[in-house]
C-alpha cells in the first residue's frame, strides 16, 4: 500500500513538473509571450509571426527535448541494468560518440556532394555507429568482468570518436560548419515537425518494447544465474536490451547530437524518488523524468545568456555531474551504515 | 520415483571439461550432497543442472521428461536455486527479492496476484524472515540473507531445490539453523534437495546420499555410512593419512616429525596430545585400547603407537614393545588417572621409567 502511494506521488510530481516546464518553455525565449498571447495563438486568433515562432520553432523544440531526453534516460537505465553498473550510460560507454562519428561522416560526405540527407538516413548512420561502439564494449565486457575496465574503455572510445569528429568538422566546408558544429556539440534547436514524426515513431516503438522487457529485467537485476533459473532466455534478452538502448541513443544522437549526463543522472534521481529500481516503474518514470530534465536544461541553454545559446551538454553536465557525485557518496554512506 | 536424473553428464566451460560421466538420480524427500575438493567441479555441476551452463554432453531428465523437450518456464517450475555468489540488487527489499521467485507464474509484466503474494509471505514465515519483508536487502546479515534467498527459492514452488554451498558464509549457529530449516522443508514439503557442502561433518549428518566429486568425475556415490568409512575421505581431499577421522568428522593438524621424545602412558583425555602437537614435540603412546576416546586423536598425532584390542587386558607382549620405545624417550607423561582391570599392566611402564631414571610427569600438572 505504502509503495502504491509513493509510486502515484512520484508520477504525479514528475508529470506536474513536466507540464509546468512545458508552459514556461513555451512562454520564454528571445521573443516573450504572455499566457494570454499563447492562448490566442493556440486558438488561432493571433499574428502569423507569433504562430510561426510557437508552432514552427518553439513547440517542435520542446517536443524534441521531451522525447529525446526521455529516450536518453531510458537508454541509460537499460544499460545500467545490462552491465549492473550504476554509471553505465550511452555517453560514458562511448555509444553516443560512436553514433556522432558515423553521423558526422555521412553528413560531411553528403554535403560535399550536394546530397540532401533525410532524417531516416541520419538515424540509420547513427545506429550503425552506436552498434559499432556497443560491439566493442561488449567484446571488452565479455573478456574482462571488471567494471572499471569497461568504463575506462567506454570513455576512451568516446574520446577517440569525438576527436575524429572534431578533426572532420574542422576541415569541413564552411557552409556546413555552422550546423555541423552546433549539432556536434549537442542541441535541440533546428528540429522540425518532420523530424518529430520520425522521432516519435522510433521512440514510442522502442519504449513499448523496453516496457515489455521489464519483467525479464527485473529477474536479470538478481543476476544472470537467477534469471536463467526463473526461465529467462538470457542470451536473447541481452541482445534485445542492447539493441533497444542503442536504437534510443542513436536516435537522440542523430537529431540532437551527443548529450551527456542525462543517461546517468536521471535514472538515479528517479530511482531515489520512487525508492525502487523495478523496471516496470522506472522505465516510464525515467522517460518522463528525462523529458522534464532536458526541457529544463534546454530552457536554461537558450534563455540564460540569450541571445547566445549554450550547447545542451554544458547545461546537462552542470546539473548532471553533481548528481553523479551524489550517487557515489550516497552509495558509500549506505554501505557504511 | 526419480524426480530428477542426470545421465552421463559432462560439464565445463566452453570446450574445457571440468567433470565428466556423472550420473545420479534423486527422489522426492531426499537430500543429496556433493562433496569434494575446491575446484573439483561441484559448482560447475550444479550450474549445469540449473542450465546456467551448457552441458557438454549427457542428458538431464525431470521425472521421465528430457530437459530438451521442456520449455524454459516449465523448467523454472521444477527446479529452483540458492547460489553462492552474493547478489547486490539495487534498492530491493527482502520482500522484493523473495517475490522474484514467483516470476515463472506471473503475467507478462510480472505483476503478482494475491495468491502469489500469499505464497511469498508463507515462504518467508517458513524460514523465519517474515519480519524482514520491508527491510532493505543490502542491510541484513549473512545469516538472514541466506534465509531470504532460501525463501525466494521455496516460493518458486518447485519440487527440486539446488543449493550451492549454502552454509559457506555462516557462523556455527546459522549453519545449523539453515540446515534444520532445510531438513524440515524436505520433510514437510517432500522436496528433493541437491546441494554442495564444504562442511563434512554437516554433510555426514544431513545427507541421505552423498556424491563425491574427484578426479573429474563422480568418484563415489553412497549413503553417509558408506562414504565416511575407512580412509576414503582422506584420499578424496588428498589429506595426509589419518588427519580426518570419519567417526567424529574431526580434523587433526599434521603430526610432529622425528623420533619420539616423549612417551605418553594412555588412559585419559586428549588435551595432552594436542598440547604436544602445538609445541611440535614428537611423541609415542602406549598401551592404548582401540576403543578408547583418545584413540582417534592419538592415531592422527602420535609418531609411534602400541595398541591393545578393545575389551582385552593389556598383554605382556604389548608392554614389552612399549618399554622398548619408552627407553628411547627422554621423558614420560602419565595420562592415566587410575589403574583398572584392563590397563593394570600399564603401571609397569611407570615403575620401569622410574627405575631407568626417566623423569615422569603427570599430564594434569
Amino acid at each position: 500500500m505504502n509503495k502504491k502511494i509513493r509510486y502515484t506521488t512520484g508520477f504525479f510530481v514528475l508529470f506536474i513538473g513536466m507540464v509546468l516546464l512545458f508552459f514556461v518553455s513555451l512562454i520564454n525565449g528571445s521573443v516573450e509571450f504572455s499566457l494570454k498571447e499563447i492562448m490566442n495563438i493556440f486558438s488561432g486568433n493571433d499574428t502569423t509571426v507569433g504562430q510561426n515562432i510557437i508552432f514552427q520553432i518553439r513547440l517542435p523544440r520542446i517536443v524534441a527535448s521531451v522525447l529525446l531526453g526521455g529516450s536518453l534516460a531510458v537508454s541509460g537505465f537499460l544499460l545500467q541494468t545490462f552491465f549492473a553498473n550504476p554509471i553505465a550510460s550511452p555517453f560514458v560507454l562511448g555509444i553516443s560518440s560512436g553514433a556522432k562519428l558515423t553521423t558526422a561522416i555521412i553528413m560531411i560526405f553528403c554535403a560535399g556532394r550536394g546530397i540532401i540527407l533525410n532524417s531516416v538516413s541520419l538515424v540509420i548512420s547513427a545506429f550503425a555507429g552506436a552498434m559499432t561502439a556497443t560491439g566493442i564494449i561488449l567484446a571488452v565486457s565479455g573478456r574482462v568482468k571488471n567494471m572499471s575496465v569497461l568504463v575506462v574503455c567506454g570513455v576512451m572510445i568516446g574520446y577517440i570518436c569525438s576527436a575524429i569528429t572534431d578533426i572532420m568538422v574542422t576541415f569541413a566546408d564552411d557552409s556546413n560548419i555552422i550546423k555541423l558544429h552546433n549539432w556536434s556539440m549537442g542541441t535541440f534547436s533546428g528540429t522540425d515537425w518532420d523530424d518529430i514524426k520520425i522521432i516519435s515513431v522510433i521512440v514510442s516503438v522502442t519504449l513499448v518494447f523496453s516496457f515489455l522487457l521489464s519483467k525479464s529485467m527485473n529477474a536479470y537485476q538478481m543476476g544472470e544465474g537467477y534469471a536463467v533459473n526463473m526461465g529467462v532466455n538470457v542470451r536473447l534478452f541481452r541482445v534485445e536490451l542492447i539493441l533497444l538502448s542503442s536504437i534510443l541513443s542513436a536516435c537522440v544522437t542523430a537529431f540532437a547530437g551527443p548529450v551527456s549526463f542525462v543517461g546517468i543522472s536521471v535514472p538515479h534521481l528517479v530511482k531515489g524518488l520512487f525508492g525502487t529500481a523495478k523496471p516496470i516503474v522506472i522505465i516510464p518514470a525515467s522517460f518522463i523524468g528525462g523529458g522534464a530534465f532536458c526541457l529544463l536544461c534546454d530552457l536554461i541553454a537558450r534563455t540564460f545568456f540569450a541571445p547566445v545559446e549554450l550547447n545542451i551538454s554544458s547545461v546537462t553536465a552542470v546539473f548532471g555531474a553533481p548528481v553523479v557525485m551524489w550517487i557515489m557518496l550516497e552509495k558509500r554512506r549506505r554501505k557504511t551504515t | 520415483m526419480n524426480v530428477f536424473s542426470a545421465e552421463k553428464l559432462s560439464v565445463g566451460y566452453g570446450k574445457k571439461i571440468i567433470a565428466a560421466d556423472i550420473s545420479f538420480q534423486i527422489e522426492k524427500g531426499e537430500i543429496l550432497t556433493l562433496i569434494g575438493a575446491n575446484g573439483s567441479g561441484k559448482s560447475t555441476i550444479l550450474k549445469s543442472i540449473l542450465l546456467q551452463l551448457k552441458t557438454l554432453s549427457g542428458n538431464i531428465y525431470f521425472e521421465n521428461k528430457n530437459i530438451h523437450e521442456m520449455k524454459r518456464s516449465e523448467i523454472a517450475e521444477r527446479i529452483s536455486a540458492v547460489m553462492t555468489d552474493r547478489i547486490t540488487p539495487e534498492l530491493m527489499t527482502c520482500g522484493d527479492v523473495v517475490e522474484s521467485g514467483r516470476y515463472p507464474y506471473t503475467n507478462s509484466l510480472g505483476i503478482l496476484s494475491s495468491d502469489d503474494k500469499a505464497k511469498v509471505r508463507e515462504a518467508m514465515e517458513l524460514v523465519g524472515v517474515g519480519n524482514l519483508f520491508y527491510t532493505d536487502f543490502s542491510c541484513i546479515s549473512d545469516g538472514q540473507r541466506q534465509r531470504v534467498m532460501l525463501a525466494r527459492a521455496i516460493c518458486q514452488d518447485t519440487d527440486i531445490l539446488v543449493l550451492d554451498e549454502p552454509t559457506s558464509f555462516l557462523d556455527a549457529h546459522h549453519k545449523l539453523e539453515l540446515l534444520n530449516i532445510l531438513k524440515k522443508l524436505v520433510r514437510e514439503r517432500n522436496l528433493a534437495v541437491i546441494m554442495s557442502l564444504h562442511e563434512l561433518d554437516l554433510a555426514q549428518k544431513i545427507s541421505d546420499r552423498i556424491i563425491c566429486i574427484n578426479n573429474h568425475t563422480a568418484e563415489k556415490i553412497g549413503t553417509p555410512e558408506e562414504i565416511f568409512s575407512g580412509d576414503y575421505i582422506n584420499s578424496l581431499y588428498n589429506l595426509k593419512s589419518n588427519s580426518f577421522d570419519c567417526m567424529y568428522c574431526s580434523y587433526e593438524l599434521e603430526r610432529p616429525r622425528g623420533e619420539p621424545e616423549v612417551f605418553v602412558i594412555a588412559g585419559g583425555e586428549v588435551e595432552i596430545y594436542r598440547k604436544l602437537q602445538r609445541k611440535n614435540i614428537p611423541f609415542a603412546v602406549g598401551v592404548i585400547h582401540e576403543n578408547s576416546i583418545e584413540y582417534p586423536a592419538v592415531r592422527a598425532l602420535a609418531t609411534e603407537i602400541v595398541t591393545e584390542k578393545s575389551f582385552e587386558p593389556v598383554s605382556q607382549q604389548a608392554i614389552e614393545k612399549a618399554l622398548e620405545i619408552m627407553k628411547r624417550c627422554s621423558a614420560v607423561i602419565n595420562n592415566c588417572p587410575a589403574w583398572g582391570t584392563m590397563n593394570k599392566k600399564n603401571s609397569v611402564l611407570m615403575e620401569q621409567a622410574e627405575k631407568c631414571g626417566i623423569p615422569v610427569y603427570n599430564s594434569k600438572k
